[in-house]
């Protein structure tokens, strides 16, 4: 469904992607780890079209979505849940919900997927006029999600949901992409550092160093793998 | 009691029209960070543009209050193009460049639009037509407040409410503020900033026209460097307020326009600049950020 090919994405005379290629199936649930700097938020940005490649390409279905703008790529149905949240934070949560909804024009639906979230996450409905910014580290990325299904993403990509959560939180927003991904058929592609809980929770990985994919294989190959098991799990 | 109350309502004219043109540099500097400098022009050009309306209107049989919402519209129309054009040519280039050069750009279209209308027009001061007639009902509180203060008040009012409603409820003014508060992230939900930043110029500059057209016909002149004065006050004020914040603006312009009032009724007007900036001075000791500003968060 997405499919990266060879890739460069440079910051100025920086290469921060060499030569990446992967690709996401429909239905998936596909993970990229790696340390810190290897390039995981860069190549989502490429995706995104937030940092555009110098070459290579990247299609959706088969239609190249290099080169178009940003808001052009959302309105293909791919949408991300970036680092850190980013939530509004002076925007109340119904009004984040309503921005993840900025390009669709059915009231009805965007309504539906409105109740469809606050049951997914049921703190979101008590929290609705409350402003973003004021919300634990774990609301804001439930809202962050959230947010991001507002948008209907075909292919929702999601970076290091877990990061700064407790354990208990981590646990419940991964077991709501699992359901996401089984009631909506949303293709997910999510970057992690927290590689044990995301090889368990995808169906394939991706090992990303210095820019470069050095793995790919079945996720639970991969946590057998010695290599991954010495440099990620830590064992 | 009378000339307190004068004052007051003086200073609250004077206070609201810098407000209005406040709230041009202040919306564009929370979404972009750059001091708009040549926004005053924006207001000299929307003048300009009603001073020529209003004569042909007024060859054509035109008179009184029609004259003045219709020289205003093509004020506004006309200025909005000019604030548009501008951000386009002067600024959307330089989006991430250094945050001076952008700067440096905005101190040049100011020169170059002062010195255009110089060219075009005359350095002399052009007479503006009284377009605001007496009211009679106005009549028994003449000696307070006359009718020009009284329509100044009221446009300025009903503008910054539906202002207000623009931003707080239309889908547009919340794209608005999400591009404010991270503009990558705006992107990322589907929002055109580019067409949000060029809006934000247009609405700035359709304030700055309104303010424009309604300081010309009160004072009953203009002149190429207006744009220039009115525009250094009305930083002024945004910066007093809180540069960034929509409410700072409009309280950082009647804070100063009062101040203006009062320093000029009770001590001398010759020091009624002095009362602005030293309140200025003050109140940036106190607080940096200006009254209702928040610091920025400096990621690091």
């Amino acid at each position: 469904m997405l499919k990266i090919k060879n890739i460069q994405t440079y910051y100025g005379n920086i290469q921060a992607l060499k030569d990446v290629s992967l690709e996401v199936k429909e239905g998936e649930i596909v993970t990229l780890i790696g340390a810190n700097g290897a390039g995981k938020t860069t190549t989502l940005m490429s995706i995104c079209g937030i940092t555009p490649p110098r070459s290579g390409e990247i299609t959706l279905d088969g239609d190249l979505i290099t080169g178009m703008s940003a808001e052009k790529i959302v309105q293909q149905g791919i949408v991300q849940v970036p680092e850190g949240r980013r939530i509004f934070p002076d925007m109340t949560v119904l009004e984040n919900l309503e921005m993840g909804a900025f390009l669709r024009k059915n009231k009805q639906l965007v309504q539906q997927d409105l109740n469809y979230v606050m049951t997914l996450f049921p703190i979101l409905e008590k929290r609705k006029n409350q402003l973003g910014g004021t919300l634990s580290g774990g609301e804001q990325q439930m809202l962050a999600i959230s947010r991001a299904l507002m948008a209907r993403p075909r292919v929702l990509l999601l970076d290091e949901p877990s990061l700064g959560l407790a354990p208990l939180i981590i646990k419940q927003i991964f077991d709501i992409l699992k359901q996401i991904n089984k009631e909506n058929n949303t293709t997910i592609f999510l970057v992690e550092q927290n590689a044990n809980q995301a090889l368990k929770l995808a169906d394939r990985g991706y090992v990303m160093e210095n820019g470069r994919i050095t793995l790919v294989d079945d996720a639970d190959r991969l946590l057998e793998n010695d290599d991954v098991r010495k440099a990620y799990l830590g064992m | 009691m009378d000339y307190f109350l004068e004052l007051f309502l003086g200073g609250l004219t004077r206070g609201s029209i810098y407000a209005l043109i406040a709230l041009g540099y202040t919306m564009v500097y929370g979404i972009i960070q750059l001091i708009n400098f040549a926004h005053g022009e924006i207001y000299m050009i929307g003048a300009f543009v009603a001073l020529i309306v209003a004569g042909i209107l007024t060859i054509y049989g035109f008179a009184g209050i029609s004259v003045l919402v219709l020289a205003a519209i093509a004020a506004i129309i006309w200025a909005c193009a000019y604030g548009y054009t501008l951000e386009k040519i002067a600024y959307r280039p330089l989006r991430g460049a250094p945050r001076l050069s952008p700067l440096i750009s905005a101190i040049g279209m100011s020169i170059f639009l002062q010195n255009y209308v110089l060219l075009a027009q005359t350095s002399d001061f052009l007479p503006f037509p009284n377009l605001i007639p007496d009211f009679e009902f106005m009549e028994p509180v003449a000696h307070i407040i006359g009718s020009p203060e009284l329509v100044i008040l009221i446009t300025t009012f009903v503008t910054m409410i539906l202002l207000t409603l623009l931003i707080k409820k239309t889908k547009v003014g919340k794209a608005m503020r999400a591009t404010q508060q991270d503009m990558s992230m705006a992107r990322l939900v589907g929002i055109n900033v580019d067409r949000i930043i060029s809006l934000t110029f247009i609405i700035g500059s359709a304030l700055a026209a309104i303010g424009g057209v309604l300081v010309a016909s009160y004072i009953g002149q203009v002149n190429f460097y207006i744009g220039f004065l009115a525009g250094v006050k009305a930083f002024t004020a945004a910066v007093l307020g809180g540069i960034g914040s929509i409410p700072g603006a409009v309280l950082g312009g009647l804070v100063l326009g009062w101040t203006e009032s009062f320093a000029a009724g009770y001590v001398s007007s010759d020091y009624e600049d002095v009362f602005a900036f030293g309140l200025l001075v003050l109140i940036l000791i106190l607080r940096p950020a200006g009254i209702l500003g928040k610091a920025r968060k400096q990621k690091v």
